[in-house]
């Protein structure tokens, strides 16, 4: 099965890198940018293992839950 | 917008506050506090912004000395003279619980906020130094503490990425410390981190809210609801979704820290500031009314104006916020083009919040509505003080007979032990070469660093031995200054001045409180006697978890200063065929030893004993013998005693040259010790291993006794062994071996998994 | 003779590069803020280490586009001599100035020790002169030689394509190596993973040259090495022979 994860700083939370990436658009050209948040896109490939397990290790490994969201979404 | 929570008992409490305080705050205000004044004066009496539990005792400190040109109290960080006109301004600081909740973000922080408090002086930050202690990271092989060993690595790797990634990117090369591993500190990690920086005397800028008139500009970035989880409550209801808006930590932007400390120096050169203060704990509330109490002058601000990045923030999460990278500047009237051209410049967000005026108010308004209105020296000054019950706690046991291990396997083990191993997989992770000015490496025994634009050569280091300081909080505690003061020797430094991190248990435990009344009261006699004044520093309370208290830690930053290129000296051998000298005693005694932690795996016994008299005039005595051009290289004993002092100056160089020791004169002194191990691995205090050229020994001796130090060849540089002799018994250790045990083993742990 | 050291916000090594070229080479050297448009005035233009945009979305891909970097692209153009270190090397690179990237390390860690960089080619402004060090020894350039140098970065892993890297050998664009103690290229001696050990590499013109290792900070023995003077003393020979030999601006009959 194919899954897909997206890891994004949570919404409250300062993303530096964010900020950067939109005072460099709006100095490219784009005035108009609000806003920016920049995150982890992740294509994994696995066997054997069910929708539940995956949103443990979604949970302990791949996203830190103190400052991060996850988004799993899982294709046969 | 809901209406705010009605002050109730509950909501008093649930801000920390005693029915007492509360009284006080009436007294103060003339009326009941409303919730937003209630939060201000929470955070501001809170053991972290007020130290009411610790003041009487920070009190006991020595402050004053020729060379203090700014004193500790006074403002964000002390000043110390180092003469042609220039100073430095140096501070320690504390986060340990954010770093135990999210160790690299609270690491992070923790360096981000020590570096503006350097800034905020005027001072250009150019180095740091950090004292980190964590649980063990060894031991898993014992399947009950695998979790715990695996959590303490996490911990450990995550604090040194955040530091390395903060100092890195703001380009302060983070040049020394120390770090030592310990069940004591298992769930409670220790990140005190250290900055210093350099200024003109005429340079020095305070954070007073001088200038009726004056306007008051908010720099930096923008306010958002970080390090509001933990307040007591909200002024709307707390769903999940609103969890959800409240970060449990703050997330540092260190690139935003670097244009924020450039752009606040130009500034300040411009002379348009007539007062700055950065937001650290407590934010917007804290700056505001310590500037105006400083000044004794009132500040009006405007919430509306506060550059915000989260909508619906009510004055409270404002006020209270703890969002990163911020200052509070006060600008000379007339002048506030300067600021909006160098924020601009620098692409910083930047706003005119508010206005210093004469009634001694900390006035807190929302577009037309005054939300909170306190008098600010009160505020600032007038927190209640508590003195603490104090109860001596009960000495450790003593040591009695352990078990014979054989040296030849004690000695790498202690080498190999993660507190005592190199430190290279740590600072191979720190930039400590920026700014062109580290003359001496991590991994000797006091950072140094050339200061170019003042010509001035610094040597710095941080010390605490927690296990000194459980059997005996006084005794360590003095040895803490103790060491520090001969590792700056060693380095050919003389010391300047001192800043101080406390970290101890819960204070309302009168067991906690005695270590800590007892703690300050040898840092203090010892910074007494060593003529280094306590410049400032920070106090941490409340480290422990249902298992106890951490050991009590007051960790020791020094700095000293080293008077000609020439005089800067590093620990390991640096020739075959130089002579090995011993100043100080042989010693005798294993209590609060690393050797019975590492070997026995037990913290017993009576710490070594500290003699001021004997202390000062060997420190002395090394550096006459280093500026007479004698000393090839110096190294203090501590930690696992002798042997480990021995075997460090063979392995810690760039090549490693062997040691042939004899003890055996000693056989007739009736000090020493008879038992192998306390022979070789006491911790007696005052002790120094110099290495000089062979013909130089003889002179070097009678310099020496000449100033009434007791000194001992103890043999001579060279081969591929280090080779101890005593009464009929040799040790021969191979380099190689104890060189692999010492460089590689916390990379092993760390890697192997 | 002119210098600039370019200050990008995030910069970090500016004050270093800058008194290494005021202070030991006594250069007319100046700093320039990113914002500003030309540096047409200039005859060696450094682009110093750092964090320029805290190495945000990558490292130097949001520097690349500061307005001074439309004129430091013209001058290398005409021939300027551009030094570009550590980050500066990275900001070269996404300008397309020079070939190739810089990466992650391969060890995933920031890493900061001295290495061995061994000199390919003597024959560029950056690496063909004779330096005198404080205790009178000389260092003098040579194919071999190694240099002892900091390095201190996270995303120094140098890649590019196979043709990138074929060329850049038969050009001799390939101007450090990392290196062990005795000069051999191993894998050991690399500190990041980059390709064929490159430390530090020159566009086909070879005025413009990249290197992650740090040489300003290896010009005071006090600092434990001073082979960065190699480079330095290099390029300030050159630069000052190019506008002795620039004939003065006289205007051309037609």
């Amino acid at each position: 099965m194919k899954a897909k994860v997206t890891v994004m700083p949570k919404k409250s939370v300062l993303d530096p890198q964010g900020v950067a990436v939109r005072d460099a658009m709006r100095h490219h050209g784009l005035p108009g940018v609000g806003s920016v948040r920049i995150g982890k896109f992740m294509e994994i490939e696995i066997d054997g293992a069910n929708e539940a397990q995956l949103h443990e290790i979604c949970r302990d490994l791949l996203s830190n839950p103190v400052i991060e969201d996850y988004d799993l979404k899982v294709e046969a | 917008m809901n209406p705010d929570p009605a002050i109730t008992p509950e909501l008093v409490e649930k801000h920390g506050i005693t029915p007492d305080e509360f009284q006080r705050i009436r007294g103060i205000l003339g009326r009941d506090p409303n919730f937003t004044e209630l939060g201000i004066f929470s955070v501001m009496w809170s053991e972290h912004c007020s130290y009411k539990n610790s003041k009487p005792e920070l009190r006991k400190f020595p402050t004053t000395g020729p060379g203090v040109l700014v004193k500790a109290g006074e403002e964000n960080a002390g000043v110390i003279d180092i003469g042609d006109g220039w100073a430095i301004a140096f501070k320690m600081e504390s986060h340990n619980h954010p770093s135990a909740i999210e160790p690299f973000q609270g690491a992070a922080t923790g360096v981000g906020g020590i570096i503006r408090d350097i800034f905020t002086m005027g001072a250009r930050p150019v180095f740091s130094l950090n004292s980190l202690r964590f649980g063990p990271i060894t031991g898993n092989g014992d399947s009950a503490r695998a979790a715990a060993v695996a959590h303490n690595r996490r911990l450990f790797a995550g604090v040194v990425a955040g530091i390395a990634h903060y100092g890195n990117c703001i380009g302060i090369p983070t040049i020394g410390g120390e770090i030592y591993f310990d069940e004591s500190y298992e769930g409670n990690p220790l990140v005190n981190v250290f900055c210093l920086g350099v200024l003109r005397h005429d340079e020095i800028a305070r954070g007073g809210a001088v200038g009726i008139g004056n306007p008051v500009f908010y720099v930096g970035a923008e306010t958002g609801r970080d390090g509001l989880a933990g307040a007591a409550f909200a002024s709307r209801d707390l769903t999940e979704e609103s969890k959800q808006d409240r970060p449990a930590v703050q997330v540092g932007d260190p690139f935003r820290e670097k244009l924020l400390l450039e752009a606040c120096l130009e500034l300040l050169a411009s002379g348009a500031v007539a007062g700055i203060q950065d937001m650290g704990a407590a934010g917007l509330t804290c700056s505001t009314c310590e500037t105006a109490s400083r000044a004794g002058t009132g500040v009006e601000i405007d919430l509306d104006l506060v550059p915000k990045r989260e909508p619906g923030m009510t004055p409270y999460e404002i006020m209270l916020s703890e969002s990163q990278e911020r200052m509070l500047i006060i600008v000379t009237k007339g002048r506030e083009q300067i600021v909006r051209d160098i924020f601009k410049k620098w692409d910083l967000p930047y706003a005119e919040v508010g206005v210093v005026k004469d009634d001694g108010m900390m006035r807190v308004r929302k577009g037309p509505d005054t939300v909170a209105e306190i008098p600010a020296h009160k505020l600032a000054e007038d927190a209640p003080i508590y003195n603490r019950e104090a109860t001596e706690r009960s000495a450790l046991p003593e040591i009695g007979t352990l078990p014979q291990v054989d040296p030849l396997e004690a000695l790498p083990a202690l080498l190999a032990h993660p507190s005592i191993a190199s430190k290279n997989w740590v600072y191979r992770q720190y930039d400590h070469m920026v700014r062109a000015g580290t003359c001496v490496l991590p991994g000797s025994d006091a950072a140094v660093f050339l200061v170019r634009e003042a010509n001035k050569i610094l040597a710095a280091t941080s010390d605490c031995n927690a296990l000194y300081c459980a059997t005996n909080p006084r005794e360590g505690a003095k040895i803490a200054v103790a060491e520090a003061a001969r590792n700056l020797a060693c380095s050919g430094a003389r010391p300047l001045a001192v800043t101080d991190n406390l970290n101890f248990g819960n204070p309302y435990k009168p067991e906690n409180f005695w270590q800590l009344r007892e703690c300050v009261e040898g840092l203090a006699e010892a910074c007494r006697e060593f003529g280094t004044p306590v410049t400032g520093g920070n106090v941490s309370l409340y480290n422990q978890s249902p298992a106890g208290a951490i050991d009590p830690t007051p960790t020791v930053g020094m700095v000293g200063i080293i008077d000609s290129p020439a005089h800067i000296t590093t620990q390991a051998f640096k020739h075959a065929g130089d002579a090995i000298l011993l100043l100080g005693d042989i010693g005798t005694g294993l209590g609060a030893s690393h050797y019975i932690k590492v070997l026995h795996g037990k913290k017993i016994g009576q710490p070594p004993t500290l003699d001021f008299a004997k202390e000062k005039a060997l420190h002395e005595a090394v550096r006459s013998l280093i500026r007479m051009g004698l000393v090839r290289s110096a190294h203090d004993c501590s930690e696992g005693g002798l042997a480990v002092a021995l075997a460090e100056c063979c392995i810690s160089g760039e090549t490693q040259i062997g040691a042939e020791i004899d003890l055996t004169p000693f056989d007739q002194n009736p000090d020493a010790p008879r038992d192998p191990a306390d022979l070789l691995f006491n911790e007696a205090q005052g002790r120094i291993i110099i290495s000089v050229r062979r013909e130089n020994a003889s002179a070097a001796l009678a310099l020496a006794s000449w100033q009434n130090i007791p000194a001992y060849r103890l043999g001579f540089t060279g081969g591929d062994y280090l080779r101890i002799k005593s009464s009929g018994r040799e040790w021969p250790w191979p380099l190689p071996g104890l060189r692999t045990a010492w460089w590689n083993s916390i990379a092993r742990t760390m890697e192997d998994g | 003779m002119k210098a600039a050291v370019i200050r990008f916000p995030g910069s970090n090594c500016d004050q270093d590069c800058y008194h290494v070229l005021k202070e030991t080479y006594a250069l007319d050297v100046e700093y320039v803020w990113h914002k500003e448009a030309s540096v047409e005035q200039f005859d060696l233009i450094v682009l110093p280490g750092g964090f320029s945009y805290g190495d945000y979305l990558r490292c130097g891909a949001i520097a690349r586009y500061s307005p001074v970097m439309r004129s430091v692209a013209t001058e290398a153009e005409r021939g300027k001599l551009v030094l570009g270190i550590c980050n500066g090397f990275q900001i070269l690179c996404e300008a397309r100035l020079l070939p190739g990237a810089l990466i992650r390390n391969n060890s995933l860690h920031f890493v900061c020790e001295h290495i061995h960089a061994r000199l390919e080619n003597m024959e560029t402004p950056y690496t063909h002169t004779e330096v005198t060090k404080a205790d009178g020894k000389l260092l003098t350039a040579r194919t071999g030689l190694l240099l002892k140098l900091p390095i201190a970065h996270g995303e120094g892993n140098y890649r590019a394509d196979d043709e990138t890297l074929r060329d850049l050998n038969r050009n001799n664009q390939i101007i450090l190596r990392y290196s062990d103690e005795r000069g051999a290229i191993s894998g050991e001696a690399n500190p990041n993973g980059s390709a064929e050990n490159i430390a530090g590499i020159t566009n086909r013109a070879g005025n413009i040259f990249g290197l992650m290792p740090h040489p300003e900070r290896a010009c005071d023995p006090l600092l434990g090495s001073e082979d960065g003077k190699l480079i330095f003393q290099s390029v300030v020979e050159t630069a000052m022979k190019k506008t002795k030999t620039a004939a003065p601006t006289t205007k051309r009959v037609t």
